[in-house]
């Protein structure tokens, strides 16, 4: 029930963002039916669960979302640096990174944070481990990408 | 005005550096990640184009964009998982290759 | 004393001038790097700093007195950001998995070689 409340506001926020009218009956008549159609039809179709409606990753995931930022502009400038290199040092490498969060959400959270941050791209997600493909040394850091999984952990909350 | 120009010719620049992508492949999924760049790139040229001609309202067609873009990258790579890839490299498939 | 739309306006060119690097250099990479592997890093600066940082500067034009709903295109242009940090990765690793099932191979080590490839 928390979830399709959740939801119903989510949904009541994105129309009225995209449309911009706050004071048309008629138009906010139309945006009521069609999100409380929306809300209906995935409280029927049983889609309300952890995964489309992750609730308890908020507002902790806002704060990881803002140190992500900083590694994604720290990867950025290493990357950049390689291709503007008249003669590009690249050692490119394969490797595994443990999957610590135990939820699908916190799994394809620290998924997506590999590939987002530039110079390592996740390959192959499996249950417990990730293959990650490195560019060079410097951006291929096991322990830092070990660090990033443990912090998504903290940050997913209670197991669904 | 002439920050949206400026920004424009940038977006146009690295959109022809990844058509050459494109072009050159060598593979398959080389020609993908290009056309899923390009795609990202028009993403933002619709945007500057509105914000230069004074019609912010292009935002919404660039916000589809988005998603169309997204999507299409998924349904070519499913389209092309169920069918033999000729120009793949000369390695054998592993995992049993494409299914 | 500067006003607010100058300070604004000097502000937004240096983020543009920023995110055309990026995003230029970017390109550049997937032209320039060997092989399909080290050209997704490439194709990630381009979908994260270029493109985050060209919407930044969308949105703090967005707030130029030219426009009188400054505020919805501001939501529209988060909401644009939004997308793109969360699908960007999204297609970017099922581009770089579906390689990994056919049987790319990736390079290996600084000096660029096949794995188990000769001299």
């Amino acid at each position: 029930m928390g979830r399709l409340i959740i939801l119903v506001l989510a949904l009541a926020a994105m129309w009225l963002l995209l449309s911009g009218y706050f004071d048309k009956v008629l138009l906010l008549g139309f945006g009521v039916a069609s999100v409380l159609l929306a809300s209906w039809l995935a409280w029927r179709a049983r889609v309300l669960d952890s995964d489309s409606v992750p609730a308890a990753m908020f507002p902790r995931v806002l704060g990881y979302w803002f140190w992500l930022t900083f590694e994604i502009g720290k990867a950025n400038i290493m990357v950049m640096r390689q291709a503007l290199a008249v003669e590009p040092k690249l050692s490119p490498k394969l490797f595994t990174v443990p999957n610590p969060p135990r939820s699908t959400v916190g799994k394809a959270t620290f998924a997506n944070s590999i590939t987002l941050t530039p110079g390592t791209v996740s390959v192959h997600v499996r249950e417990n481990e990730i293959l990650v493909h490195g560019l060079t040394d410097e951006l291929a850091d096991e322990d830092a990408l070990k660090a990033m999984g443990e912090r998504v952990a903290r940050i997913e909350g209670r197991p669904a | 005005m002439t920050m949206f120009v400026a920004a424009t010719a940038a977006v146009i620049a690295a959109m022809a550096l990844a058509l050459i992508r494109a072009i050159a492949g060598p593979s398959l999924y080389d020609r993908v990640l290009a056309g899923n760049s390009i795609g990202t790139k028009t993403v933002l040229l619709i945007g500057l184009m509105g914000f230069m001609m004074g019609r912010p309202d292009f935002l919404d067609i660039a916000l589809l964009y988005a998603l169309i873009n997204f999507t299409a990258t998924l349904a070519i790579l499913r389209f092309f998982s169920y069918r033999k890839i000729d120009d793949a490299p000369a390695a054998p498939a592993r995992d049993g290759g494409a299914p | 004393m500067i006003g607010w739309e100058l300070a604004l306006d000097i502000v937004s060119w240096i983020v543009f001038a920023t995110g055309g690097v990026a995003v230029v250099v970017g390109a550049l990479g997937l032209v320039r790097f060997p092989d399909f592997y080290t050209r997704l890093h490439a194709a990630g600066v381009t979908d994260t700093a270029g493109a985050e940082l060209m919407i930044l500067g969308m949105l703090l034009q967005a707030f130029s007195p030219e426009y009188d709903n400054s505020w919805q295109i501001a939501g529209k242009l988060g909401l644009l950001a939004l997308l793109q940090f969360l699908l960007s990765p999204v297609a970017t690793h099922a581009i770089a998995h579906a390689g990994w099932m056919v049987g790319f191979k990736p390079l290996a080590g600084a000096d660029l070689r096949y794995e188990g490839d000769g001299e």
